[in-house]
């Protein structure tokens, strides 16, 4: 069998031979020459023009922080798995190998912009200030988000693939309105993320037509992490995704998802042209999605381990963590320290999901309205009187706490 | 007063509504400069500028869907759809964000947003420009649907629903755009979600709201030459409905006939038929009647008049009821 040459699976014009799709060869881990990188897999710095400005405050306890964010994350994500595997929670969504993409953006924000979730966030969530615990109620089933989307200017999970485009647009558009835009130190911008999938949804296009004809301060933060559940990025798009961009008038990047440093620099360079008054701006992060799209996936079903294997070789973690002992001198027991805090972390994570309690038995007609429904009020009290005429008591389940 | 036609009581409304509130903002498909395809937006956008008056880009899912993060923003968005068969590109934004945000954030953040929808038909139109979808949206939990059927309502019922800090689906029957009648500016209006008694009587009660109700009330004119006295009750508010007057008049007329221009399957005129028997059933002298559009799509407009139901079809549908 011939070696992939000319094919650059991450440019989707190029396309690869009849024996390369029969050995399943389909992800890569090539970002392609226009890719934005500041720290090799093997660690090093690089140093780039253009994105230089943007990182250059990084220095070894801002780096460090960094690492700190994509470890604790991590952690709290595979504790939130392990969860799912014993039955504490209904589903988990895992983050594994995109921490970077997330960090970088989500430590981009600055504390008035706004960001627009889908719902594999957790490393953006905990930017925020949306701690771990409050993810879990959606994935145990006891609500569908918990935090303030407001207080914490990070909107709710959205399930439904790249509806948040157009709602992360209108915010942006309002930001826009309300004059938020152009003064470098009050202005606003908005920061929207989806994944390669999500690309082929009409929201997403809309929401690039909206964002571009009201010049509205949003990033659009692509993760391309390569597959949509079990379809791989070529049956999305002919052309490499951030150059969709282009055709609605708008700058569009790619950027080394697993490095953090580069994430974080595109990002405050694309969130610093929306707040002066030149969004939109897509950034597409180039990652990938090392573990399954959800507890219920089985991805050995439609891709090879080998593909894994070449990314992990890529680690978004493992190439800070050599870089803060190469370049920046720092001893074993930071990580170790690291390490332990993140077991600490995980270990709050689980207390705090054992000890959630079932909501009450009737929350679930509380809030259906902002101005409560005389229907759905008489349908409680209906159901309220049925479970009290019932000899042996109180509904079960109520607030006890005794698992899902 | 003012002797006002629907179209200039909505214009008149969408106006108050603006003033009072200034993150109240109208966007729709040429609503801007032209004043909407109907005129009902006409000369906002001249007075309150294209930032609250937003000619929008072609596309229904945009309006809803950035009218959902205009209103986590604060705003108060008033979305125009141009006609009742292009709402379905939006219609997954309405479902799954604009009617569940409320719920989803344990009502942290609120959906102030008005849909305008011009329904209906009657006015010789090609596909897609003469439904009546009313009955998909009453069925979402967290949408409140309602239909005005004549000037005076328009006038508050839209300022009510701008108000009102739920998401609103308001119906507008198209084809009484043009029909005048008087409306009092100083008035206290009815609450939103509430239906109205128009005419009093004593033989049959007949329901519906939006185009029709004007001829329901045509009907029960025609029918006092028969010595048949009907109750016409305007439902108004959809979802929820306010059926409390129709159970009070069927418990005295032991008759209820309920009139749309919708299908009858899994309808709004199938719910009030279905909570009408459950609520009245020892008062019923007849089974409830429906008079609807047929369960095709929307035919043709030269077969419209025989699809739509008329003062004829109403008048049949109360002797049968009647007769029983």
């Amino acid at each position: 069998m011939s070696q992939p040459q000319a094919w650059n699976p991450a440019d989707p014009r190029s396309r690869p031979s009849r024996e390369q799709v029969l050995a399943g060869l389909r992800g890569t881990d090539a970002g392609g020459p226009e890719l934005v990188q500041l720290l090799t897999p093997e660690g090093e710095r690089l140093s780039d023009r253009r994105f230089d400005p943007y990182a250059e405050d990084v220095d070894t306890a801002a780096l460090q922080a960094l690492y700190r964010d994509m470890v604790l994350v991590r952690r709290a994500d595979r504790e939130a798995n392990a969860l799912q595997r014993q039955g504490q929670l209904g589903i988990w969504v895992p983050l594994l190998g995109q921490e970077a993409a997330q960090i970088g953006a989500g430590r981009a924000l600055a504390p008035q912009d706004m960001a627009f979730p889908s719902y594999r966030e957790h490393g953006v969530a905990w930017c925020r200030g949306v701690d771990p615990t409050d993810l879990l109620g959606i994935f145990r089933g006891t609500d569908n988000g918990s935090w303030d989307p407001i207080a914490t200017r990070f909107n709710l999970y959205t399930i439904v693939i790249g509806n948040q485009c157009l709602n992360a647009a209108g915010y942006a558009m309002g930001q826009r309105f309300e004059g938020k835009v152009g003064d470098a130190e009050t202005a606003e911008a908005t920061m929207c993320f989806f994944g390669d999938g999500a690309t082929s949804q009409g929201d997403v296009h809309e929401g690039f037509v909206w964002a571009a004809a009201y010049d509205a301060p949003v990033v659009f933060y692509c993760q391309n992490n390569q597959w949509a559940i079990s379809v791989p990025l070529e049956r999305q798009t002919r052309v490499p995704l951030y150059e969709r961009a282009q055709g609605y008038g708008f700058p569009g990047i790619r950027v080394d998802g697993n490095d953090v440093l580069a994430c974080l620099a595109v990002s405050r360079w694309a969130l610093e042209e929306c707040r002066t008054g030149n969004g939109p701006v897509l950034i597409e992060a180039f990652t990938y999605r090392m573990d399954a799209h959800t507890t219920s996936d089985d991805p050995s079903r439609y891709r090879l381990a080998d593909e894994l294997e070449l990314w992990k070789l890529k680690d978004p973690i493992e190439r800070v963590r050599v870089n803060l002992v190469r370049e920046h001198h720092v001893g074993q027991s930071y990580f170790d320290d690291v390490a332990a805090e993140s077991d600490e972390l995980a270990a709050r994570l689980r207390e705090f999901c054992f000890a959630m309690p079932d909501p009450a038995p009737d929350r679930m007609f509380s809030e259906v309205y902002a101005e409560p429904s005389p229907l759905v009020e008489d349908q409680r009290a209906e159901f309220l009187a049925y479970h009290a005429s019932f000899a042996d008591g109180p509904l079960a389940g109520s607030s006890t706490g005794q698992g899902v | 007063m003012a002797t006002l036609t629907m179209a200039k009581a909505l214009n008149d409304g969408l106006r108050a509504a603006m003033e009072r509130d200034p993150k109240v903002i109208i966007m729709g498909e040429d609503v801007g400069k032209l004043g909407g395809v109907f005129r009902i937006t006409d000369g906002l956008q001249k007075d309150f500028g294209e930032q609250r008056v937003l000619d929008t880009p072609l596309s229904e899912s945009g309006i809803i869907g950035t009218a959902v993060g205009l209103a986590i923003r604060g705003f108060r968005p008033v979305c125009e759809i141009q006609f009742d068969g292009f709402v379905f590109p939006g219609f997954d934004q309405i479902v799954s964000q604009l009617a569940k945000v409320h719920y989803r954030s344990q009502g942290k953040v609120t959906m102030p947003v008005v849909v305008r929808i011009p329904f209906g038909g009657g006015i010789g139109a090609v596909e897609h420009h003469s439904e009546s979808p009313e009955s998909l949206f009453a069925h979402v939990a967290g949408l409140k649907v309602v239909a005005c059927s004549n000037p005076s309502d328009a006038y508050w019922m839209i300022q009510q629903a701008v108000a009102n800090d739920d998401p609103v689906i308001f119906f507008e029957p198209k084809r009484r755009y043009w029909e005048k009648a008087e409306v009092d500016p100083g008035a206290e209006p009815p609450p939103l979600f509430s239906s109205r008694v128009l005419r009093t009587g004593s033989s049959v009660t007949v329901a519906s709201y939006g185009p029709l109700v004007r001829t329901c009330l045509d009907a029960a004119t025609a029918a006092v030459a028969d010595g048949v006295d009907l109750e016409v009750i305007d439902l108004r508010s959809l979802s929820p409905l306010d059926l409390d007057p129709v159970f009070d008049s069927v418990r005295r007329t032991g008759r209820l006939v309920v009139v749309s221009e919708a299908p009858s399957e899994s309808s709004v005129t199938a719910e009030v038929a279905a909570r009408v028997q459950q609520e009245c059933f020892y008062s019923l002298e007849a089974p409830v009647l429906r008079v609807t559009g047929f369960d095709t799509p929307y035919p043709p407009s030269k077969c419209e008049d025989d699809y739509l139901p008329d003062l004829d079809r109403v008048l049949d549908a109360v002797d049968r009821a009647l007769a029983w």
